[in-house]
């Protein structure tokens, strides 16, 4: 990149057919994408699924075994990390600990030799609302400053493409809400094009314009985040975008709208232009929060599907909603969030109870079910879920506060 | 009740310290005793012989008590060159020495972390030397740059040295062994430092724009620079006091002398111990300024 300038504006970033092995293993497989210039895309996955390792490559500091990666249309593949017009916000931060935070802010101006390196720091730096400490030494800051300082360091040099490699992990919850606020307006004032790597979709959801959801070096389905929510492609992304309760079975009809698919004697109907698949084995599936848990057998309408009866095996009560289990017999467990409404659950543990929920709600995956599955979600129980849980929780509660 | 509870933990909780403090005290009287018998006398000893003066009608090597100034004036102006030799050979085998060490050291701490045998292995040839003594390393590096050895022949072959020429003897031969021996002083203090180095800064300086070099001598000598002041001052301090590698009988010859090797002269060879003590006194006071104006400007001066 040339000395003494700065991009005039975000570049697209495009990933061409990458690939990186390292010894003993793939870290990813095949991977195609294309960021526009001035989006805020975010790259959701698990911890261990190619994220952070696409990430080093776009930042120069992995090479890719095959394939290419171009920055606004430029091939920058055989480019140094030093020469790409690419800065990082890491997940440790990496602040210098022999420079000031004024320092470390000017680092990267005085590198490329731009005029009033000084200046433009300190302007930085009030950016992030942290020009009194410009003094300092990193590790005199806590958590949060050092995080805005790193992103200082960062944006101050007005790269074409801003990576962010989870910076937001190590902070509390509520400074973490103010920092995704504060990350979101920047990123709008400054028109960078962001690459945000993280596992936390809640993180990926309320911050990109684009998500690209990653599991074991590929990238399962890329869209908006409502597109991603709503009409989720796979299991994978249906269960790690949210919750969700998925069934399988065959397609025993199917009209211009809608398709019937058949689950343990039930029939379920789901639209057909949100059915990815309209014929043979598939899988379907509905949110937690879209259906509703009744007491009586509902009356049966053609615009709901109904599941039933079924009993209630676990109750939690988390302050704006209550997450039911309901264990349907043949179907399995399935999850139920309800908006308290009333005054305590509406069902008690062990209470025969009935779901429902409207057709237009449901959706029908991509994915080849997997033989022996069984007509049921997949069981989610892993730590992360659980943190998951934990921490929406959490924010509904400070939410409240 | 709250105000009794609170009130004896106060009462019970003042002694405490001051019975630590006794016991301290006591646990360290052993050093003190051992510092006091074994450095502070034998230095005021020192302080005291270097203003001696010959006693009147006494044989060679009898003194009285005086205060003797004089003799600093002596020794400056009769052995000034062996002192500024001294120091001067000492910069150039600590500048060598950390020229050979840094690469070496970053090496094995930092190029060789995946690897963590190949890691203790080097560790081990670093210090393996050791294992020998230095008198009979220096010895053989006597035999080995003797003027018969096949080094020397061999550079005589091929003119890089004249045909008269030695090299045991010379200022080369004397800096050479004063690197030699004191490089693993030098390698093992970086390699702790550049051991814990995180590489993450690195790559956070490539990042901001800064090529392999810049990084280098922004952020990897800075982050390493305790372990270059470390070993800087093991292998400078000995080296400046050094008398056997400058000694006629190992590498050194009459033009190569050291203020040790004048030291060691005047206690055993001249039995002139006021010179030989005002020599050392001085030797010391020169090396604490140097080391002081030193660790003042590398910023690090926790390590004192």
């Amino acid at each position: 990149m040339a000395s003494g300038t700065f991009a005039d504006s975000g570049a697209d970033l495009e990933l061409v057919g990458i690939q990186k092995r390292f010894p003993g293993f793939t870290a990813i497989e095949h991977l195609d994408l294309s960021i526009p210039a001035g989006s805020f895309f975010a790259l959701l996955g698990p911890s261990g699924c190619g994220k952070t390792t696409t990430l080093r490559l776009v930042a120069g500091l992995e090479e890719p075994t095959a394939g290419s990666i171009l920055i606004g249309g430029a091939d920058v593949t055989q480019q140094k990390a030093f020469q790409r017009p690419v800065n990082t916000v890491f997940q440790s931060y990496a602040l210098f600990p022999h420079m000031t935070v004024l320092e470390n802010v000017a680092f990267g101006l005085r590198r490329r030799k731009i005029a009033d390196p000084v200046g433009k720091a300190h302007e930085a730096l009030r950016l992030v609302e942290l020009d009194h400490l410009a003094a300092r030494k990193p590790q005199q800051l806590s958590g949060g400053q050092q995080q805005r300082v790193a992103l200082a360091r960062a944006i101050v040099n007005k790269p074409a493409l801003l990576l962010l490699d989870e910076p937001l992990g190590a902070l509390d919850l509520k400074l973490r809400r103010q920092m995704q606020l504060e990350l979101k307006t920047i990123q709008e004032e400054v028109g960078l094009t962001f690459l945000h790597v993280t596992h936390d979709q809640e993180e990926a959801m309320t911050m990109a314009d684009t998500i690209a959801v990653m599991n074991k070096g590929r990238i399962e389905q890329m869209g908006a985040p409502e597109l991603l929510y709503e009409l989720p492609k796979t299991a994978f992304v249906a269960n790690f975008l949210g919750q969700s309760n998925l069934f399988t079975g065959p397609v025993i009809g199917s009209t211009s709208t809608s398709i019937t698919v058949d689950i343990a004697g039930h029939r379920v109907l789901v639209p057909a232009d949100r059915a990815h698949r309209h014929a043979g084995e598939v899988t379907i599936g509905v949110r937690p929060e879209k259906m509703w848990l009744h007491r009586k057998a509902p009356v049966e309408a053609a615009d709901r599907n109904v599941m039933g009866p079924g009993r209630v095996i676990d109750v939690s009560f988390s302050g704006v909603s209550t997450q039911y289990l309901v264990a349907v017999p043949y179907i399995g467990t399935l999850i139920v969030f309800a908006q308290n409404m009333a005054f305590g659950p509406v069902a008690d543990v062990g209470d025969e109870v009935w779901l429902d929920w409207h057709v237009e709600h449901g959706f029908g995956l991509e994915d080849e079910p997997v033989p022996g599955a069984g007509p049921r979600f997949a069981a989610d129980t892993d730590t992360r879920s659980i943190a998951a849980q934990r921490r929406e929780s959490l924010v509904t509660e400070l939410e409240e506060a | 009740m709250a105000f009794a509870a609170f009130a004896t933990t106060t009462a019970q909780a003042d002694p405490a310290p001051r019975r630590r403090s006794r016991v301290a005290i006591l646990l360290l009287l052993p050093g003190i005793l051992y510092l006091v018998l074994f450095f502070l006398t034998p230095l005021v000893s020192l302080l005291i012989t270097s203003f001696q003066a010959p006693a009147e009608f006494g044989d060679i090597g009898q003194y009285t008590y005086a205060f003797n100034w004089q003799n600093y004036v002596d020794v400056v102006t009769d052995y000034w060159p062996h002192i500024v030799r001294s120091f001067a050979f000492a910069l150039a085998a600590t500048v060598l020495a950390l020229l050979f060490s840094y690469p070496l050291a970053y090496f094995i701490g930092v190029t060789a972390r995946r690897w963590p045998l190949l890691q203790s292995l080097m560790l081990v040839l670093v210090i393996a030397p050791f294992f020998i003594s230095f008198l009979l390393r220096t010895l053989a590096w006597k035999q080995l740059l003797s003027d018969e050895s096949f080094v020397v022949t061999s550079l005589k072959a091929v003119s890089l040295l004249a045909p008269d020429a030695h090299l045991t003897g010379t200022p080369i031969a004397v800096i050479f062994g004063l690197t030699y021996n004191f490089i693993p002083f030098m390698t093992l203090p970086l390699y702790t430092t550049l051991e814990r180095l995180d590489l993450r800064y690195l790559e956070a300086a490539s990042d901001l724009y800064a090529h392999p070099f810049e990084v280098f001598r922004k952020v990897t000598i800075p982050l390493s620079m305790p372990g270059i002041v470390a070993g800087t001052l093991l292998t400078f301090i000995p080296a400046a006091g050094d008398y056997v590698n400058a000694s006629r009988d190992f590498l050194g010859g009459p033009d190569s002398q050291m203020i040790g090797n004048v030291i060691e002269a005047n206690f055993l060879v001249l039995l002139n111990y006021p010179a030989a003590a005002a020599l050392s006194i001085i030797l010391m006071s020169v090396i604490l300024v140097i080391v002081g104006i030193y660790v003042k400007r590398a910023g690090t001066e926790e390590l004192l």
